[in-house]
């Protein structure tokens, strides 16, 4: 059990319990690894990783290239904005030239959902889903994971609850996929305009009554509106959205007992959570910040051992 | 498969001495000195030490800790088994430091290699010796030698050093194993 039974990242749905369990005790290495005063190891001195971001993002791509830097991996770094990509040329073509500089792994964020699926079927090199439309985010999902072990011991038994729009985001289905596969109890809250229809059949709980979800909950994990996916308007208006789903410390205090709250970020400070919820102690936002690099670092350390010379 | 006994129980005890006094003649009091235990079976060889030190030698303070070196090996990806890491435990920086590894058994002298180079990331000793139980003769890939060594064996390639700890193989013993 020391190795991966995958030779991509594309899901967590292409996971196992055992490989979750890997990660986490890699990652655990690595993140005292990034708190010594020399955060750096030369594992990865001899691959080149080539960050593709089809899409806008500054927290993953920072994070990413962070762990590539602190394993002394090689990084080129392209975005869609500077590239040929807006001269017509296929997703195939722009991978096969980055490769054929003799890359070895490609992180790749894309707007379309099996973007990184279809990649992998076609380039000879290990891909890491950095984000693919609304489907899946499996990094965002194992450090969310990696956060909820660290600070309440497990996963297993937990619940939790994803609040927001459900609807559009990869955060959400990777998460449930994770925290069902250790035992955990998932719940969505959210308006019913942004609650995927028959998303019970994936054994989740639905409720749209905030109060009542946080009252189930261990941890609540409060998801970003995403304003630039929503082609039409699902809700009346932000401030609307706000009174009914927002969190507040007096709605955090009111309740039975005290939960965690988690944001996979960027915050929109005063929608989904107010900033006294988001700066309090019993948010671990900045903790997840902290952990993705070293869970970023165990998941391309664990891809890049199964890469043959 | 066969195997040999190379060191009993008593005869470790009696090495594990002396290398205790060596330590003590160079170090004295051990007031700038660390010890450091490589994981993964040098730590019991640093553990037991310390213990002898501070139990018989009466010596106090002593620093002790694990440094894991996988992350700095040079056979990343070149071997058939995945590297599996182990746990660093070193809270103190090691800056101006007397710096003593402790390992089992030298064999090439790589992963010493890769101490030597892990262990900058806790700052700039300012001297590290090598301390091993079991030092195998004439099978060196670098040039690395022990300041301390148990005994020296000659041992042919296709050999292997076992030490076993009381602590998990429920015995002190060294055995010379054939594949």
């Amino acid at each position: 059990m020391s190795e991966l039974s995958v030779n991509h990242l594309l899901g967590i749905k292409y996971l196992n319990k055992q490989d979750i369990q890997l990660i986490f005790e890699t990652a655990d290495h690595f993140k005292e690894v990034i708190n010594r005063p020399i955060k750096k190891v030369p594992s990865l001195r001899d691959i080149t990783i080539a960050n593709l971001f089809f899409e806008n993002s500054t927290r993953t791509k920072l994070s990413f290239e962070l762990a590539e830097k602190r394993l002394s991996a090689d990084v080129i770094n392209f975005s869609s904005g500077q590239s040929s990509v807006k001269k017509g040329e296929t997703l195939i073509d722009t991978v096969n030239n980055i490769l054929s500089m003799k890359v070895d792994m490609v992180v790749m964020r894309h707007p379309n959902p099996g973007a990184g699926v279809f990649l992998s079927k076609h380039v000879n090199a290990s891909i890491v889903n950095a984000g693919d439309g609304a489907h899946e985010h499996p990094t965002q999902a194992l450090l969310d994971s990696y956060s909820i072990r660290e600070k309440l011991g497990d996963v297993k038994g937990k619940k939790v609850v994803i609040v927001g729009d459900i609807l559009h985001s990869r955060v959400a289905l990777s998460n449930i996929f994770a925290l069902q596969l250790q035992g955990a109890q998932v719940m969505v809250c959210g308006p019913k305009t942004l609650i995927p229809k028959y998303i019970d059949k994936l054994g989740v709980k639905v409720e749209t009554n905030l109060r009542k979800a946080l009252n189930w909950c261990d941890v609540a994990n409060m998801l970003r509106v995403q304003n630039e996916r929503m082609d039409i308007s699902y809700f009346p208006s932000t401030r609307e959205y706000t009174q009914q789903y927002g969190v507040d410390k007096n709605l955090l205090d009111s309740l039975d007992k005290e939960i965690t709250i988690m944001h996979p970020g960027p915050i929109n400070r005063g929608v989904e959570i107010t900033s006294d919820v988001a700066d309090s102690k019993q948010s671990i936002i900045l903790d997840q910040v902290q952990n993705g690099v070293a869970v970023r670092m165990a998941v391309i350390y664990l891809l890049a051992s199964k890469i043959k010379q | 498969m066969s195997q040999k006994v190379l060191l009993n129980e008593k005869e470790v005890n009696i090495i594990l001495h002396r290398l205790a006094c060596q330590l003590i003649e160079k170090h004295n009091d051990f007031s700038n000195t660390v010890l450091i235990g490589l994981q993964p079976r040098g730590v019991f060889l640093a553990d037991r030490l310390a213990k002898i030190l501070t139990d018989d030698y009466k010596v106090k303070n002593i620093k002790l800790g694990h440094l894991d070196i996988t992350f700095f090996r040079d056979d990343f990806r070149r071997g058939e088994k995945p590297l599996e890491a182990n746990t660093t435990k070193i809270n103190f920086l090691v800056e101006d430091k007397n710096i003593v590894f402790v390992d089992d058994v030298l064999y090439t002298g790589r992963s010493i290699r890769a101490a030597l180079t892990a262990i900058q990331s806790f700052g700039r000793p300012n001297e590290i010796e090598l301390l091993t139980l079991i030092d195998r003769r004439f099978s060196r890939h670098l040039p690395i030698q022990p300041d301390y060594r148990g005994r020296q064996v000659d041992v042919i390639n296709n050999e292997k050093v076992k030490v076993n700890w009381k602590e998990h193989d429920h015995e002190d013993a060294v055995y010379l194993i054939e594949k």
